[in-house]
């Protein structure tokens, strides 16, 4: 087992013409929640899905737990992704049952305990779910497994700020203590005291890598309040319509 | 009681603070057993590592010590306590001026009127 979880060097993936991400240099380490924050298009998907797997990166090495990304790390990472790619006719349990078949670090049990505390029945259709509850589900099946890395991407993005406290106490209650947690969102406020460090993403690059604490105290203010300094559009001005 | 975390300071600080506070109004009397980390970090809704280290902020006032096998205990040694509320008192006084002297009250004049408010 290698110290640090994740590392990247020069990490660059481009899609045609455009630059999703310029050469990024990035470690985490073990048993960790981390954010992964910035505006649209920064990179933060791109990023979660070269982790995955799921796209190749374009230069520059990645690994996870020391290894090339391959069979060997898709085993031990739990990935939400930020769209919903189950069939409408199966129920949260016929999923359970494909997850158990899959992944050997999934807790059937558990996930079926997470979907009472969540308010979810297990034997309803996904086509007769609301799309916060099937968020929900998706969330059970991530969290459900006990994995090395976590990589969620923008968990909270689709669900009301009660169901947002729900989930990320859910996150908390449920995560494998020695695994790291990697949120991706831009609702910074609702996730800042969760998290151990905070990673600043913007177009392409890391702006910025800390501990929210250190954040705290050598800015003198919360990490919403940096990224909405670092992150500020310049309205445009002048124009008459 | 609930916990109230602003933004401009560090969470550890301000969740040792707020223990602080539950240890001294009696949540937590003396002797007993504090919650686990996990239990504790799940109510605040913040990561457990940094309510560990709010812990250990407390072991370290000399208010909770940690048990090999119970898990952490507030401390019985009243000295260390009433040093604790005699500084957590402080803070309240001082804030107490600067508000009046803010009003313009002078010192002498807020510590009368805090007199007799008592009676």
């Amino acid at each position: 087992m290698s110290e640090t979880l994740i590392t990247c060097r020069g990490l660059t993936k481009t899609y045609g013409r455009k630059t999703a991400l310029a050469g990024i240099d990035l470690s985490v380490g073990r048993g960790k929640i981390v954010g992964l924050l910035g505006p649209n298009g920064s990179g933060k998907t791109t990023l979660i899905k070269l982790l995955c797997g799921l796209i190749q990166p374009s230069a520059g090495e990645l690994a996870v737990d020391g290894k090339p990304i391959g069979p060997e790390t898709k085993a031990i990472i739990s990935y939400l992704p930020d769209r919903m790619y189950f069939a409408n006719w199966m129920r949260a349990v016929d999923l359970f049952d494909l997850f158990r078949d899959f992944y050997s670090d999934f807790d059937h049990e558990r996930a079926i305990a997470m979907c009472h505390s969540l308010g979810v029945e297990p034997k309803d259709r996904l086509k007769t779910m609301s799309k916060g509850t099937k968020e929900k589900v998706q969330l059970v099946l991530v969290m459900a497994r006990k994995a090395q890395l976590y990589l969620l991407d923008e968990p909270i993005a689709g669900v009301d700020p009660a169901a947002r406290d729900f989930i990320l106490r859910t996150i908390l209650t449920n995560y494998n203590e020695e695994g790291t947690v990697l949120i991706s969102t831009h609702l910074i406020s609702d996730i800042e005291k969760v998290l151990d460090e905070a990673i600043f993403l913007k177009e392409g690059k890391i702006m910025l890598h800390e501990t929210v604490d250190n954040i705290r105290q050598t800015q003198g203010k919360s990490v919403d309040a940096l990224f909405r300094d670092i992150f500020r559009a310049q309205p445009l001005e002048g124009g008459e319509f | 009681m609930d916990w109230n975390l602003t933004g401009d300071r560090p969470i550890w600080l301000q969740l040792s603070e707020q223990m602080e506070r539950r240890i001294l109004t009696g949540i937590y009397p003396p002797g007993s057993r504090l919650p686990s980390v996990r239990e504790l970090a799940a109510e605040a809704g913040v990561n457990p590592n940094t309510m560990q280290r709010a812990l250990a902020q407390l072991e370290q006032e000399g208010l909770a010590k940690a048990d090999r096998t119970a898990g952490r205990q507030v401390t019985q040694d009243t000295a260390v306590l009433e040093t604790a509320r005699r500084q957590a008192a402080q803070t309240i006084i001082q804030t107490y001026f600067s508000a009046m002297e803010e009003l313009g009250y002078t010192k002498a004049q807020a510590a009368a009127l805090a007199g007799e408010e008592e009676t």
